[in-house]
């Protein structure tokens, strides 16, 4: 395997006597798919938060191709490299798909005091693209508003796509969203991982979508690592199946 | 030492009052969410009661008359809030917050007009406390005895409150409302008595208040909104929604203030609202109060995005101005100057719309700015003789100066929280202009501020205003169209979502807070010059409410709003005030029905009239799929 | 016990139910299936006054209820738990049962403390706990257990299996047939076709704000067909 681009060892948080994270280490390579499963509290949000500086670690490190980032705020994290899609997705309700688009590009370029000129005739071309890549060029001109939650999280993929990230994170990305519609997002989101090398990590309830889109995973339980590998090897694991999977039988369909 | 002691106890007296008006809002706010402006006009509203029911009962019933009136009168101020709850409040609990807090804001002009009209314009001071008139010594000093009935009632007040919430079954579904009232409803609990029986509590204890400083202090018409900027700071540093909060918080405002007179007797107000300041930067939900509490922000986005207007939105702007540079060919001296002075008061409450529409950020002490323009001109002219130019150059640089340091506190915060802290900082700025008698002349104002000689007849300084107020206006515009602009709407969209495209949302709407301080500077400066004259009241809370009603009229998203908004308001309050003397009650009224009315302002509700004509399509919750 | 007549929703301008009409017979679980957005959610909270109906009817035991507000739905005999569990944070887990406790409208034996704790064995241990601090699965059997204290006849559940690890899905599920053997009839939305197959009777699929499908889960349980079209499975 490559060289690491984002490493993170031993991190820490504490919620007054709640140890939320408690000494995770995990690495991504470059193009590589990295699933973060757990049961609800085990800490994977938190891991987020430390990882892209919303949340303070108590202990730990944060390295991004070699450089220590941890403690820096989420902007200063975005600019470094590292982009981001939340569990309920983000965008800015007052703007149309490309404005969106172009405040984030506006961002990256150091452009948002101007008090002048007309913001939404920034870079058009370079929005259009970014929402092309996404599928999504055909609704630039509508408000996030008024689109399918599932087309608002393809937006958020652009926005978060406009920085040239060389790391994504993913909370939930498919979280309220239909069967179909999850497993074209994540194949989207794995092809451009692999085309551009980023390396992404996400969360996930669903194990179709892990399953099938991760290249490796890792299970987290009460803020510890309790697995870590391939999805066959996790899915195969007793402890995995016991505290987070349940019994394998149970959960096939019954007719009654 | 004994002194200090003393002090330290009348501290504690004072705290009993503040703490029943706080602790009431609080209670009110944690159930409703409406900050209620009207509180203080309770507490006003307690004293009155108090002092007419205690004249009437001790000639009949003695000292025990005077006991029997506090509770009565707590009583009935309670009564009145159910009323108003029924009539006002219940018709608002879907509504923006800012029209909540407006409506209640009119309630209390309603109420001080009405207090007029029953109690006239004269302080009315009560009987002493019979059974409590005396003093006892302590440490060798002399405390009134009235003061230990007061410093045990605040304790009392707060342990029965305490067994009120946790061990009755209507208190543990109070506190359940306060966090989740849909919920509470689809469990079984009608919530419209719920909130009713809340309210009267709340303002019942705000009565009780009002009615226990009667020996202290006689009952006044100021008393509604003195209190009730104090009572902000209290509820704030205490946390909306809790109860030991507001108590700890009074305990500490009512001491700084017994002892900042020793101190400092100028700046104690100025003392109280650092303190506040300090409290809210270091802990921003207040030292008891909860996160999610102090981050509510305002319901409900903007229905549709703002676009720059088309050619013929253009061609009308265009059109009107042309029509107002006309304006001095067929109208006198008169008509001119109040034609200049709503103009002046469309830029104050665009810049006012700027930072609420398009930052997200309600502001309650606008005037602040605007009152810094106004000074920096009166003081540059009467003390330094500046010409103009020069003077007016100075008024934009003031205002921002000072939304600058006041805005480097305000922006940490949203909400309410982020409004009652623009009061507060309004509050301190009037408190300097109103107290620093040696430079600001105090309540008498600076005079003789004279536009200069090419300026001094009123067409020419209308088209100044004019020239002035339209250039600003569409430099405004042209900002939220911008770069700029589009960090401050993403700021306010989703803090989160902005912070993770590398933008310091922190920052953003510091820079626009300011820009907002520079434009309402240069209204002030200009309003300094057409009305020749400063005083203390430009920074006064009805100025700040004044604007916020123009911005309201308008529509808060609507760009064109606060100019419709200013015309409608200064004209219609101008005309009125000519008509009688109980205009405030006439404004009252009408603010709140309109806010009951029309929940998106005049311009608003318009355009959402028009746009649901022009097309109602059926849309699915799925929409369209790529 | 409940039937659904040409039920139409609005949010806004927005349509989101389209005249949909089903009947919940007493004693059964149905599952309202869908894909997100299929207006699912939107139908419970109809039912439960919590959204305004644009038209149509709702009538519980023949009576019509649309139109009501919340607390009287509820005092009619329907209990609904919310997908997002909105538990009350701050107060502990026997104060959020208080606030859901109400007797029974027709006299039957009362829901206890002591038997939602038989339900739900984790929150015996839990009562003083601050509900806010309790685990996602937890606050989910607290937000069943603070309705069942209201004695419901007919239960409301909105996504129940949502967000949770798969051993607290299996315990949500066992929950749900003890309840219809206690004789509650259980009404629930439901994506997952897993969970819904081993509780529910009959099924009623929505798509795009009108019911598609109307009949026994085995029959859409069985159809590969009808489960790919509407539920994209």
């Amino acid at each position: 395997m490559s060289r690491p681009v984002l490493e993170a060892e031993n991190l820490a948080k504490r919620f007054g006597g709640v140890r939320a994270v408690d000494g995770v280490s995990l690495d991504l390579a470059a193009g590589e798919v990295l699933a973060m499963i757990g049961p609800n509290g085990a800490g994977k949000s938190t891991c987020f938060n430390l990882l892209n500086g919303q949340e303070r670690a108590d202990a730990g490190q944060v390295r991004l191709a070699g450089r220590e980032i941890t403690g820096l705020p989420p902007r200063t994290v975005w600019r470094l490299g590292i982009g981001r899609t939340f569990q309920v997705a983000a965008v800015f309700a007052s703007m149309s798909v490309a404005e969106t688009v172009q405040v984030a590009l506006l961002s990256h370029d150091r452009q948002l005091w101007r008090p002048w000129r007309r913001a939404n005739r920034y870079r058009r071309e370079r929005a259009r693209a970014l929402l092309a890549q996404v599928g999504m060029d055909w609704a630039a001109e509508r408000t996030c508003g008024t689109l399918a939650y599932g087309d608002v999280k393809r937006v958020e993929l652009a926005v978060a796509l406009a920085n040239d990230p060389r790391v994504l994170l993913m909370d939930e990305p498919t979280a309220g969203m239909a069967p179909a519609e999850r497993g074209q997002l994540m194949a989207l989101t794995q092809e451009i991982a692999r085309a551009r090398g980023i390396a992404v990590l996400f969360t996930e309830h669903d194990m179709d979508v892990v399953f099938g889109h991760a290249d490796r995973v890792v299970v987290l339980h009460q803020g510890r690592v309790l697995a870590r590998g391939t999805p066959q090897a996790v899915r195969a694991e007793p402890e995995v199946q016991r505290v987070y999977l349940g019994a394998p039988a149970s959960t096939e369909p019954t007719a009654c | 030492m004994d002194f200090v002691a003393v002090q330290f106890l009348t501290g504690l007296a004072s705290a009993c009052a503040l703490f029943l008006v706080a602790c009431g809002l609080s209670i009110i706010f944690g159930v409703t969410r409406i900050v209620n402006f009207a509180h203080g006009s309770f507490f006003m509203v307690g004293a009155y009661g108090a002092y007419s029911l205690s004249g009437a009962l001790m000639p009949l019933l003695g000292g025990l008359g005077f006991w029997l009136a506090l509770p009565l009168a707590a009583l009935g101020v309670g009564l009145l809030g159910a009323l108003v709850e029924v009539a006002v409040l219940r018709r608002l609990y879907r509504s923006h917050e800012l029209f909540q807090l407006l409506a209640t804001f009119g309630l209390v002009l309603v109420i001080k007009d009405a207090a007029l009209i029953t109690w006239g314009p004269q302080d009315l001071l009560g009987p002493r406390a019979p059974g409590a008139a005396g003093a006892v010594t302590v440490l060798g000093e002399q405390i009134p005895e009235y003061d230990l009935v007061l410093i045990a009632l605040g304790p009392l007040v707060l342990a029965g409150l305490w067994l009120l919430f946790h061990r009755t079954r209507w208190g543990v579904l109070v506190r359940a409302a306060t966090q989740d009232r849909e919920m509470v409803g689809a469990l079984g609990v009608d919530q419209k008595k719920l909130f009713t029986g809340v309210v009267f509590l709340g303002s019942a204890l705000a009565g009780l208040g009002g009615a226990v400083q009667i020996p202290r202090e006689a009952a006044n018409l100021n008393m509604d909104l003195n209190i009730i900027a104090e009572v902000f700071a209290v509820t704030v540093v205490g946390g909306m929604g809790s109860i030991a909060g507001p108590f700890l918080a009074a305990l500490l405002v009512a001491q700084l203030n017994a002892f900042g007179i020793l101190i400092l007797p100028e700046i104690s107000i100025v003392l109280l609202f650092l303190v506040m300041a300090v409290v809210l930067v270091l802990r921003p939900q207040g030292l008891l109060g909860r996160k999610e509490l102090a981050g509510s922000a305002t319901h409900g986005a903007p229905e549709s995005p703002l676009r720059p207007e088309g050619w013929t939105l253009g061609l009308i702007g265009l059109a009107v101005l042309l029509a107002l540079a006309a304006l001095p060919l067929v109208a006198g001296g008169y008509q001119l100057s109040v034609a200049s002075e709503i103009l002046i008061f469309a830029l104050f409450a665009a810049s006012l719309q700027f930072i609420m529409g398009v930052g997200g950020m309600i502001s309650f002490g606008h005037a602040a700015y605007l009152g810094l323009g106004a000074y920096a001109v009166a003081l540059s002219v009467t003390h330094w003789h500046a010409p103009m130019t020069g003077a007016l150059a100075l008024a934009p640089v003031a205002g921002a100066l000072g939304a600058l340091v006041f805005g480097w506190f305000c922006v940490r915060l949203s909400g309410v929280y982020l409004a009652m802290l623009t009061l507060a900082f309004a509050q301190i700025a009037w408190a300097v202009a109103f107290q620093w008698v040696g430079l600001t002349g105090g309540d008498n104002g600076l005079l003789g501020i004279w536009p200069a000689a090419w300026a001094s007849a009123p067409a020419a300084f209308y088209w100044l205003t004019l020239g002035l107020v339209a250039a600003a206006v569409l430099l405004l515009r042209r900002i939220v169209f911008a770069p700029f602009g589009y960090g401050l709407r993403a700021s306010r969209d989703s803090t989160l979502r902005a912070e993770a495209v590398g933008i310091h949302t922190r920052r953003q709407r510091w820079y626009g807070f300011t820009l907002a301080g520079a434009f309402a500077g240069l209204a002030g400066g200009l309003y300094a010059f057409a009305k020749g004259s400063v005083f203390p009241e430009v920074l006064s809370i009805p100025m700040s409410l004044d604007a916020l009603v123009m911005v309201l009229l308008g529509g808060v998203q609507t760009l064109a709003g606060p100019l419709v908004g200013a015309a409608v308001f200064d004209g219609l309050q101008t005309w009125l005030m000519s008509e009688t003397d109980y205009w405030r009650a006439i404004v009252g009224a009408g603010v709140v029905a309109l806010c009951v009315a029309f929940p998106r302002g005049l311009v608003g509700n318009l355009r959402a009239l028009q746009e649901s004509r022009r097309d109602t399509p059926a849309v699915s919750e799925e929409g369209a799929s790529g | 016990m409940l039937s659904v007549r040409a039920l139409e929703v609005l949010y806004g301008r927005a349509q989101v139910l389209f005249g949909v009409g089903f009947d919940v017979p007493g004693g059964q679980v149905t599952a309202l299936m869908g894909r997100n957005g299929a207006g699912k959610s939107t139908t419970l909270k109809a039912l439960m006054g919590l959204v305004p109906p644009a038209s149509g009817e709702i009538r519980l035991d023949g009576r019509r209820v649309d139109g009501w507000p919340p607390y009287r739905i509820a005092r009619a005999g329907l209990g609904y738990v919310a997908e997002d569990r909105r538990i009350f944070p701050d107060m502990t887990v026997a104060e959020n049962l208080e606030v859901g406790r109400r007797a029974p409208a027709d006299g039957r034996a009362p829901w206890t403390v002591a038997e939602v704790e038989r339900l739900f064995p984790n929150l015996a241990d839990l009562r003083d706990r601050r509900a806010g601090q309790t685990s996602g699965g937890e606050q989910q059997m607290l937000a069943v257990a603070r309705t069942l204290m209201g004695n419901p006849r007919l239960l409301l559940l909105d996504e129940p299996s949502e967000g949770l690890a798969p051993v607290i899905v299996q315990q949500m599920a066992a929950a749900v047939r003890a309840l219809k053997a206690g004789g509650v009839t259980v009404l629930l939305s439901e994506q997952n076709l897993r969970f819904a197959g081993s509780v529910a009777d009959r099924a009623v699929v929505l798509e795009k704000g009108a019911v598609r499908f109307d009949g026994a889960m085995a029959a859409l349980a069985d159809d590969p067909a009808l489960r790919h079209t509407y539920l994209a499975l």
